[in-house]
């Protein structure tokens, strides 16, 4: 069990990504965040946080639950076990127009990010959505890449990584199971 | 979830409690701009209904395409069936075109079980004569839990024709599931026997079953499943069981005030009751697009090994 990232670093790379959509984005108006369930809720959170005290302005953010956009889902068949778990969705502000930011902890096949582009149109229509992870590890099934990343970490895809969370599971920190 | 929802009696507590949290989050689809997400894309559900139906009807089709699946509804009076096909034989034939879901309504109790038996596609009870109907105590349950929080310990009175209701019986088994304190009252002609071992009180004093009563569930009265004289009258019926203003005033000053529909105004229900404050009979019609939405859902998945079950 090694971890790759522990609770100060995990900081700061969120504080770089902060500082890199300022810098990218030239201002900040029309921006919104939006976290995939469960664990990118808080890091957009977090991130939102740090934007609101580095450019004084009040980011909306949302949170995004894709399990219904899965294309794993629905099986109907004994081999494709019970349906996961749906939680809410809850963007309380519109997506017309707006750069948005989507944020997960872990990009791995890209598949989550597929189903989360589908989600979000149906909200509207976004000027343009931009990805941030904070961790890469590899491994796509899409041509899909991250816009803003915490960390790149090379893995085998029969290694597991964990992301914690202080909001969800008590401390920060990203490890890799074997 | 099993293969199938035929009956509460067949789902555990932390079944209902799924149902009822999936509920939830398919409620906001509702009120979204696009009002559809693509979880059933390709799925095929037929609404098979050998009885009227307004509300279960257009609920089950509203949350079918809420969930992109294809839905179609096989209106019997149309059918086959007027030219002497069994449910058997009709239900063979729908399979036979590989529906993935059939929901089942019929004036027949048992009718799903007999489906279920032989139908690979999941069945969905919406009403099944005098003994089931799974979806609409799913959806009071959710409207209680809105508004109450925990079912657990709540005094919930339900009032009316209970011999020849579905809605009773599954209410019954599901909100004794969840440790609500059940009071059923109706005329001793309509107060189906043995129904004391569900686990309920039995009263023919609607005063002592509203007495103090968190919710009061008013059921209609079944005119069309009575063949005999059950009462002398609907006025003097709503005289002594019409749930009134006064009666009302006993419950807990924040009771609510539900019914299954359709409503049969100034016989089980005064108006001023039905369209008042406390009333969320509507609340209820609108949830049930949401509850149907997460049953759909959770029976579109694998089927749990019914051997463990």
């Amino acid at each position: 069990m090694a971890v790759v990232l522990d609770a100060s670093r995990m900081a700061r790379a969120l504080a770089r990504i902060a500082h890199e959509i300022l810098e990218r984005n030239s201002g900040i108006d029309e921006v919104a965040l939006v976290g995939i369930r469960t664990r990118g809720v808080p890091l957009a959170r977090r991130i939102a946080k740090t934007l609101h005290e580095v450019s004084g302005h009040e980011t909306p953010c949302g949170a995004l639950d894709i399990t219904l956009y899965r294309d794993d889902v629905s099986g109907m068949s004994s081999a494709s076990g019970p349906q996961p778990v749906v939680h809410k969705t809850e963007v309380d502000f519109s997506i017309d127009g707006k750069l948005i930011l989507l944020v997960d902890d872990v990009l791995y096949t890209g598949r989550t990010i597929r189903a989360a582009f589908d989600a979000l149109i149906d909200f509207g229509r976004p000027r343009a959505i931009q990805l941030v992870v904070l961790i890469d590890r590899g491994h796509r099934e899409l041509p899909i890449k991250a816009d803003y990343v915490g960390k790149n970490i090379p893995t085998a895809t029969t290694q597991q990584v964990q992301v914690h969370l202080t909001e969800i599971d008590g401390r920060d920190e990203v490890e890799v199971l074997p | 979830m099993k293969k199938d929802l035929l009956g509460i009696a067949d789902l555990t507590p932390e079944d209902i409690y799924r149902v009822l949290e999936t509920a939830d989050a398919m409620r906001e689809i509702g009120q979204r701009p696009i009002k559809k997400v693509p979880t059933l894309r390709g799925k095929t559900v037929v609404n098979l209904f050998y009885e009227p139906s307004t509300r279960t009807r257009t609920s089950f089709e509203i949350a079918e395409k809420r969930l992109s699946a294809d839905t179609l509804n096989v209106a019997v009076a149309a059918s086959s069936v007027l030219k002497g096909e069994t449910l058997v034989d009709t239900a063979m034939n729908i399979e036979a075109m590989a529906p993935d879901m059939i929901v089942l309504r019929h004036a027949s109790s048992g009718a799903c079980h007999l489906l279920s038996r032989i139908c690979k596609s999941r069945i969905i009870n919406a009403g099944d004569g005098m003994h089931e109907h799974p979806t609409q105590a799913l959806l009071d349950a959710f409207t209680i839990r809105e508004h109450k929080k925990d079912i657990a310990g709540l005094k919930i009175a339900i009032v009316g024709d209970l011999l020849h209701s579905r809605v009773l019986r599954s209410n019954a088994l599901l909100l004794t599931k969840l440790g609500a304190d059940l009071w059923v009252c109706g005329p001793p002609t309509l107060l189906p026997p043995g129904i004391e071992c569900l686990g309920v009180h039995v009263t023919t004093s609607v005063e002592e079953a509203v007495q103090d009563a968190d919710v009061i569930m008013m059921l209609r009265i079944q005119q069309e499943r009575m063949q005999g004289a059950f009462f002398p009258s609907l006025r003097e019926y709503f005289n002594v069981f019409g749930m009134t203003r006064e009666r009302v005033s006993l419950a807990k000053p924040d009771v609510i005030i539900m019914h299954p529909g359709p409503m049969n105004r100034g016989v089980e229900i005064a108006s001023d009751v039905a369209d008042g404050p406390y009333s969320v009979i509507l609340e209820q019609v609108a949830n049930g697009v949401a509850v149907r939405m997460a049953v759909l859902y959770l029976l579109a998945g694998g089927v749990e090994d019914e051997t463990a079950a």
